[in-house]
């Protein structure tokens, strides 16, 4: 009789305390305030009085194990043999003593490790798996993402933007990289390219007829064989029958465009959560560096730097100086694109005489 | 071993520049593992020819039906032969950090020698969803690679139509704004769900998020089903010494503008002395102020959370950001986490009872309604709940006497 298989332990998420550093650990619920006394080093104050300095540093956030083994080398060497990762993969060295933070922040320089990404800094894209893992990817994510840090390093590294800036990419309009400050997702500008020969073996037609956000699908059949057709003139281009059916093939290397969407915030503070919205489309996916992807970036970001106020993210600087300045500011063309028509879309038009001259 | 390198002159103008380069960690795994070479030579076509070359299948390991996310080549000679096949599979697995995503050292460099010796060598830290990613695995090797993990400690995370993977902010751990314990509240909200998150049978997926505060860095609001954030119902804590200290070095305009003007309900005002006068009744709890002035403002004593459902980005019909269920909840005791503890099952059993295939909890919301959403969880409704009362007047009202009395038996009761 064969040996039994090893069953999971079923154990979830793990509890935090055996990877906590000491200081976090003590005064865990305790903390009173907190400084950043340069960018890229957050200094927190307990109410215990102890202190803690963390040293924020960007990494590429799919690591190979050497370049992981020497941020652990640098861990137990320069700091406390602790470290957290950020949500956008920066990755946090705590150290309880003051003194040991300049050392550290030298060795990470050293080893190529940009420090900076907190307070009102663009901090690193937070970014999806793309042509390395994906799927249904349009385009690469990490060497977009690689391609515009190299752009935006010295903005990461220091904190000279109105508010913090939160940048993120998508390889499809799923949109797994959320909403962001500026968001550059893929933009499909064809319907899909069905295999007929595929579709009865692969896909399951009632959902796939489901998945469209317009209708535009209904079964049929295509030379013989039970397959699905598209409605080209409803459809939106949006991609969503991709996943669920592979034969409908919605990534065109040449017709798949970027779309750059700005102003989408996650925090509650001054105003409430925003989502994006369109300022730009037809940009190529110009792989290895996607230069056109960060000309429009540039700008966005260099008028947002010279225009907005102190604490105004770049959704608030847009909604104050209001969308024909933005367009003026940012020399992006404002096309009937930019008008929305999905449901509920009057209600993005402006209903009112408040008009700047 | 040492399989030569593929020509890769795209992928090899993403190795200069000054930010970390995940070509050159790709080209040091290639020197030594077969698998990275060929992996280096199928992403060099893609981005030759603007195509993926993955498509999914089903790979697993015993006892869970999902956290593995399985990769088979698509790039093929004429006769079904991989062109690159020492990656011709390419699983990743996901695995759960532990809330706040701290590590010592040992437990990282270890993850590092089980991938090294089973897998690609390549890691992520971390996916979009909150994983660990372990990429690069074969398909045999993925058991083996699980099974040294879950040894360690650390569990599979979520996959498919199941309940995800969580995120927890650094919270309690590291942060003066943090209203509650976010590391037991994010375990306590996945770990009560480990079957329907190892065991996807959902409708869509459910996905858990919890920020300890307003500044919502977990993006809650937006990208969780289930968002959990703190916040406090007594007076925000105000230190005048150091609110004086404040517009003496940075200016009094600078205070004017940037923290009196910004409060979204006027409810701050700059007296004569330069001390601040908040008026608590009209403070939404946005934070802004709390972050301008870390050392002067902190929140509340009487700290707790709020509760929003409903929050996805856009397919099927659009992005939707949650909707708040639970304007304020103590979350202390270990009766008050019973009690988050029921209403996530409650949430859950509702949405695995009530939702369409492929409809996530937003959209299930805006099929049926709120009211009928929260008279399946039993949650009795708030005007906390809306933005604003209804404009529309295609509404019945036949029991309006009804409603308006229970209103009001509940407002004498409190």
């Amino acid at each position: 009789m064969a040996e039994a298989p090893r069953m999971p332990d079923e154990t979830g998420v793990p509890e935090m305390d055996a990877y906590l550093h000491p200081v976090l650990k003590k005064n865990y619920g305790d903390w009173k305030w907190h400084d950043r006394p340069r960018p890229g080093v957050l200094h927190h104050v307990a109410n215990s009085g102890d202190e803690i300095w963390t040293v924020r540093a960007g990494t590429q956030r799919q690591m190979d194990v050497y370049t992981i083994r020497k941020l652990m080398d640098i861990a137990d060497e320069f700091a406390e043999g602790y470290v957290r990762f950020t949500i956008r993969s920066n990755i946090e060295y705590m150290v309880s003593e003051e003194s040991k933070v300049q050392p550290l922040i030298d060795k990470l320089n050293a080893e190529g490790f940009p420090i900076g990404g907190t307070g009102n800094s663009v901090s690193m894209i937070s970014h999806t798996q793309g042509w390395l893992h994906c799927d249904i990817p349009g385009t690469d994510a990490s060497g977009a993402v690689k391609a515009l840090m190299d752009e935006l390093y010295d903005e990461f590294t220091k904190e000279e933007m109105p508010n913090r800036v939160r940048i993120t990419t998508s390889c499809c309009q799923i949109n797994c990289g959320g909403q962001g400050d500026i968001a550059i997702n893929i933009q499909h500008t064809k319907p899909p390219k069905i295999d007929h020969d595929q579709v009865a073996n692969v896909c399951e037609r009632p959902s796939v007829v489901a998945r469209c956000p317009v209708a535009a699908i209904r079964p049929a059949v295509v030379n013989g064989k039970p397959s699905l057709e598209v409605d080209e003139k409803k459809c939106i281009c949006c991609g969503a029958c991709f996943p669920p059916c592979p034969p409908m093939q919605i990534n065109d290397p040449e017709h798949s465009k970027f779309a750059i969407w700005v102003g989408g915030k996650n925090s509650n503070a001054r105003s409430k959560p925003t989502f994006h919205k369109l300022v730009a489309a037809g940009v190529p996916n110009n792989p290895p560096r996607w230069p056109e992807v960060s000309d429009v970036v540039k700008k966005i970001l260099a008028a947002y730097k010279e225009d907005a106020k102190d604490w105004e993210r770049i959704g608030e600087w847009a909604e104050r100086i209001g969308w024909p300045r933005f367009f003026e500011k940012t020399g992006l063309p404002f096309t009937k694109y930019h008008i929305d028509n999905w449901r509920g879309g009057r209600a993005n038009l402006n209903a009112s005489a408040h008009i700047r001259f | 071993m040492a399989k030569p390198m593929h020509d890769t002159p795209m992928l090899d103008q993403l190795e200069s520049g000054p930010w970390p380069s995940f070509v050159t960690g790709l080209k040091r795994l290639a020197n030594d593992n077969d698998m990275m070479v060929d992996l280096m030579g199928q992403l060099e076509t893609s981005y030759e020819t603007r195509k993926g070359y993955w498509k999914g299948g089903t790979v697993g390991v015993i006892g869970y039906g999902g956290g593995v996310i399985p990769r088979f080549t698509e790039l093929k000679d004429e006769n079904d032969k991989a062109l690159y096949p020492e990656a011709a599979e390419f699983h990743t697995l996901r695995i759960m950090p532990p809330p706040g995503m701290h590590y010592d050292t040992n437990t990282i460099r270890k993850f590092c020698d089980i991938w090294e010796e089973h897998g690609s060598g390549l890691i992520a830290f971390h996916g979009q969803s909150g994983d660990i990613m372990f990429q690069g695995c074969t398909t045999d090797k993925v058991q083996p690679a699980f099974d040294e993990l879950n040894e360690m400690g650390f569990d599979m995370g979520g996959a498919g139509p199941a309940v995800r993977t969580g995120m927890s902010c650094v919270g309690a751990a590291r942060c003066e704004q943090s209203c509650f314990d976010e590391g037991r509240t994010m375990r306590t909200l996945v770990n009560n769900a480990l079957d329907d998150l190892h065991r996807p049978a959902l409708p869509y997926k459910m996905k858990y998020k919890v920020s300890g505060c307003p500044n919502d860095c977990m993006n809650s609001i937006q990208r969780a089903d289930f968002a959990t954030i703190g916040t406090w119902r007594d007076d925000m804590k105000v230190d005048q010494v150091e609110v004086k200290n404040y517009v003496e070095t940075r200016g009094r305009k600078y205070i004017i503008d940037n923290v009196i003007t910004r409060c979204p309900t006027q409810a701050l005002s700059l007296n004569d002395d330069d001390t601040l006068d908040v008026d608590n009744k009209n403070c939404v709890r946005c934070m802004h102020c709390i972050n301008v002035m870390t050392k002067a403002l902190s929140p509340g004593d009487d700290k707790g959370v709020s509760i929003l459902i409903g929050g996805k980005r856009t397919l099927k019909i659009g992005d939707l950001m949650g909707t708040v269920i639970v304007p304020f909840h103590k979350l202390e005791t270990d009766e008050d986490f019973e009690w988050l503890e029921e209403l996530a099952t409650e949430v859950l059993d509702f949405f695995a009872e009530n939702a369409l295939e492929h409809e996530r909890t937003g959209e299930m919301i805006e099929r049926i309604g709120l009211t009928n959403f929260l008279e399946g969880i039993g949650i009795e409704i708030d005007p906390n709940m809306i933005e604003r009362p209804r404009m529309n007047p295609y509404v019945r009202t036949d029991d309006w006497d009804e409603e308006a009395a229970k209103w009001n038996e509940r407002q004498a009761a409190q």
